[in-house]
């Protein structure tokens, strides 16, 4: 973890009391936090507590009621235009598009985010040598494994190099083994300077994260890492911590 | 008929063109007992169901529900079994109330008949018994599946993938769901791709790509793991894993959490492993002997299946 501590204090999240109320509803409630550039940033929480609505407002795709803030460089309250152009997003539901082949999705979606065409071609061709995948290039994407799915659409967000890629829920009902290979994928990300918000199910997940945050009911109850969550609610895993903190939540999905 | 099994399946076998979803699938499931099908997507656990509560023909293989054959006393399964499919598939424009009322018409039943059954499942929702099927959050879809399962009081009740999608806390108060049915006497075949609910099972099969891996108990099935499994971290975990992959001495690694676990080989010695890293430039190295989880054992399997 010194290698986030050594980037000089800089953040590519930073938001200060961000709020979103649909009618009487406050579905987030002030939540202030930072994410570190790099940082593999766990983002957790039960089904109803609001994260994904706070995720929309990271992505741009929702405007907070109140509350102000910065993702890679960009104001949430103003600008979400631009942060949708410098982020990655792999949404949980599947995003790509089965009729088109491996190769195509890569060009479709490079140039929806502006990279050009040879500059397309360059990295997807790189990116699926790295995944040795390069035999399937003109695959249909609709007749891939699920566990290859999740790994491409991974490249395919990553595709436009953004600062930070945000990940909805990317491992489930993937097998244990293509489980740990999307990991090493966000690891060697990470490792590359890229920073990963990612939301799981899976709560030995959450120990992958350099830190964790712990949404109950709108709001942040928690956020530090895996070690000290551990100590600080005396558990021998995240599981128990995210029960812990669960158990009070007032609002089910 | 009465048979000591709940279900008995012989050698299964179901193709989808060239595409094997069910191999030569065999195992039964006693009375009174939750049996888990552990596996991910493609494993061909949905199939399975299908094949058993008769909505689906096998290729090749037997097999009976409650002592019935599913080909020859098809119509008999029907009025015995509870099927809760993966996908909801209640009736959205109609009331919770309303569609309780509908599945119980549908077996002859009313609902105050069994109402005993479905209580403790039901009565969380009945205090929204107004509002439609399709208006309802996950959790609470959830609950009113299991309880239409349950209405005409089936004796093996089928539950495909109910926790797929639902937080920690809900999944863990589901499983509490089962047990309560297991003491009234149910016998309940539960598919899962969250391998952390095996412990919740009597038995498991952990299954794959249409293919048994192993069938035993959740503890028996930790037990035999063959080999010294340990935790390893330091402070950069990527390069970290790729060091470990270039160790002759280890078998396999791969990400944990945490730690990485690693699969001890020939020669394999943690203090010489240590100071391996420490001259490759890791810092703040941590070595300890761990006892593996249901998923290191698949993995182990997988791992041994594919070479």
């Amino acid at each position: 973890m010194s290698n986030i501590e050594s980037t000089h204090n800089s953040y590519i999240i930073q938001v200060k009391d961000l709020t979103k109320q649909f009618g009487t509803f406050t579905a987030v409630d002030h939540i202030t936090f930072d994410v570190r550039r790099g940082e593999i940033f766990g983002f957790l929480g039960a089904n109803g507590a609001g994260k994904t609505t706070a995720m929309r407002m990271l992505c741009g795709l929702s405007f907070p009621t109140s509350g102000s803030g910065t993702v890679a460089g960009f104001d949430v309250m103003r600008q979400g235009e631009k942060i949708k152009s410098h982020i990655g997003y792999m949404s949980q539901r599947f995003s790509l598009y089965d009729d088109l082949t491996v190769m195509e999705n890569m060009q479709l979606f490079g140039g929806i985010y502006r990279v050009g065409k040879k500059e397309v071609y360059s990295r997807a061709t790189e990116m699926l040598q790295k995944l040795e995948f390069s035999s399937e290039r003109d695959t249909l994407v609709g007749s891939l494994p699920l566990g290859w799915k999740q790994k491409l659409a991974f490249a395919v967000a990553t595709l436009h190099r953004p600062e930070i890629v945000f990940l909805d829920e990317p491992t489930g009902g993937v097998d244990p083994i293509t489980r740990r290979q999307f990991w090493e994928m966000i690891y060697q990300a990470s490792s590359e300077g890229t920073t990963i918000f990612v939301t799981t199910h899976y709560m030995d997940e959450a120990e992958y994260c350099h830190r964790v945050s712990m949404m109950v009911d709108g709001q942040i109850k928690a956020l530090d890492t895996p070690t000290k969550l551990k100590q600080q609610y005396n558990a021998t895993s995240m599981d128990e911590v995210f029960r812990t903190l669960a158990r009070g939540a007032k609002r089910g999905d | 008929m009465t048979t000591d099994k709940a279900i008995e399946i012989n050698s299964l076998s179901k193709s989808y063109g060239k595409a094997k979803a069910l191999d030569q699938v065999t195992f039964d499931v006693q009375r009174g007992e939750i049996f888990g099908l552990i596996g991910p997507d493609g494993a061909g656990k949905t199939t399975l169901f299908k094949i058993l509560v008769t909505l689906l023909n096998a290729d090749e293989g037997t097999a009976s529900v409650d002592g019935l054959d599913i080909g020859r006393d098809y119509r008999k399964i029907r009025n015995v079994v509870g099927y809760m499919p993966g996908k909801f598939s209640l009736y959205p424009d109609l009331t919770i109330e309303e569609n309780m009322e509908f599945f119980a018409n549908l077996f002859g039943v009313t609902v105050e008949q069994n109402y005993d059954l479905v209580a403790p499942i039901y009565s969380q929702i009945e205090p929204f018994k107004k509002r439609r099927a399709g208006k309802l959050s996950g959790g609470m879809k959830q609950k009113l599946a299991l309880s239409c399962a349950l209405i005409h009081k089936p004796s093996v009740l089928f539950l495909d993938e109910p926790t797929t999608g639902v937080d920690a806390v809900s999944r863990s108060e589901f499983w509490d769901m089962l047990h309560n049915l297991k003491k009234q006497g149910l016998s309940i075949l539960v598919s899962t791709p969250y391998m952390d609910e095996a412990s919740r099972c009597d038995r498991i099969a952990l299954c794959n790509t249409g293919k048994i891996l192993d069938i035993d108990s959740p503890s028996n099935m930790v037990e035999k793991f063959d080999g010294a499994l340990y935790g390893i971290k330091s402070h950069e975990m990527y390069n970290l894993l790729k060091d470990l992959r270039g160790n002759k001495t280890i078998i396999n690694s791969y990400t944990a959490g945490e730690y990485h676990h690693l699969l001890a080989g020939n020669g394999f010695n943690a203090d010489v492993l240590k100071q391996v890293l420490l001259n490759k430039g890791h810092k703040d190295i941590e070595i300890k002997s761990i006892t593996p989880d249901i998923e290191d054992v698949f993995i182990k399997l997988l791992s041994n299946e594919q070479h």
